[in-house]
């Protein structure tokens, strides 16, 4: 390859590097078991056939922030969307080790694991300050969602002016109450969903183009 | 000896006077102290975000397990600043009354848009 060709090269890759927005990273949050790794795998194995993380029972089971890049959305009406799905660590305000050893976790990694949570809250909150674009914020149907957690989430995403989506998740367990969720939080759209069995995913989607596009 | 627990209320006169870092430290020593904090103003979005990171920080095994905290959201109507608001050195909606304690010592009992029932234990 001749000289010029490669400077050509190199100038358009700089070029389209400077110029071209980089895609929208959503950040999925949530307090710790809401089904957000379970929801990310969904949309990433939905549109691009791989995974993002491990599901488990116990809490914190994702602690550290995953990115999944370039998933490209679409509809039927040929609408679509390429964003970054960013997989994050449940928040929460406190973390005991012994809470992993009712698990039966020995209490050496039970220590190491409460460790690592900590680091991943920390992490989700500094990619929620700095470097996420819009926001599906994820809620077990079945609990309440009156929880300072949530409200204080909600509050500091509202007050970054983020766009929000809240998705009440595990809508295929007896007691979920996706309208307890929407009277919490009547200023923003919530989709009722379960993460685990695809119910009303194409709604999500159709919510997402939406409100991300 | 009676045995009890610190409450400490603290004014929005005073909260005003201080940076975020300031009150966010104040908040956190006297809550690994086994003492409960109230603010007669709360703390922005911005100011919580950074308590959670900090109380993550100190959290230790068998000793400073994190942090109970309870306030009401926003009151219905107030929304963020927008672009103008925050130029103008707006911050968001008010903050509301806030108490906040160490997670080994106080739970929540209930939870609704404008009743908050905490239970307190001495350590």
């Amino acid at each position: 390859m001749n000289l010029f060709i490669r400077t050509k090269k190199r100038l358009s890759r700089f070029l389209s590097a400077f110029l071209k927005k980089r895609q929208s990273r959503i950040g999925i949050y949530g307090p710790p078991n809401a089904g957000k790794t379970t929801l990310s795998n969904r949309i990433v194995r939905d549109w691009t056939g791989d995974a993002l993380g491990p599901v488990s029972e116990i809490p914190h089971e994702t602690r550290r922030a995953r990115r999944k890049e370039g998933i490209t959305i679409s509809n039927q009406n040929g609408n679509s969307l390429t964003l970054d799905i960013v997989d994050t660590p449940g928040v929460t305000t406190k973390i005991d080790y012994q809470e992993f050893v009712e698990y039966g976790i020995e209490k050496e990694e039970a220590i190491k694991r409460a460790r690592e949570a900590t680091e991943g809250v920390a992490e989700a909150m500094h990619w929620l300050r700095e470097d996420i674009d819009g926001v599906i914020y994820m809620l077990d149907a079945t609990l309440d969602p009156f929880t300072q957690v949530n409200i204080m989430l909600v509050g500091i995403i509202e007050s970054r002016d983020l766009p929000v989506l809240i998705v009440a998740n595990k809508i295929d367990l007896p007691d979920a109450a996706p309208q307890r969720i929407m009277k919490a939080f009547p200023q923003h759209p919530v989709i009722a969903i379960s993460g685990l069995e695809g119910d009303n995913m194409e709604e999500l989607y159709e919510h997402m183009l939406k409100v991300f596009g | 000896m009676i045995q009890g627990v610190q409450i400490d209320l603290i004014s929005a006169e005073r909260l005003d006077r201080m940076t975020s870092m300031e009150k966010i430290r104040l908040i956190l020593d006297d809550v690994m102290e086994g003492n409960i904090v109230v603010l007669e103003k709360g703390l922005s979005p911005e100011e919580q975000s950074r308590l959670i990171e900090m109380t993550m920080m100190e959290i230790s095994p068998d000793g400073f397990s994190g942090i109970e905290m309870e306030t009401y959201s926003a009151r219905e109507g107030q929304s963020s600043p927008g672009f103008f608001g925050k130029l103008l050195g707006k911050k968001g909606p008010g903050a509301r009354m806030t108490v906040i304690g160490p997670a080994n010592q106080m739970k929540t009992i209930k939870k609704d848009k404008d009743l908050i029932s905490a239970w307190v234990s001495s350590r």
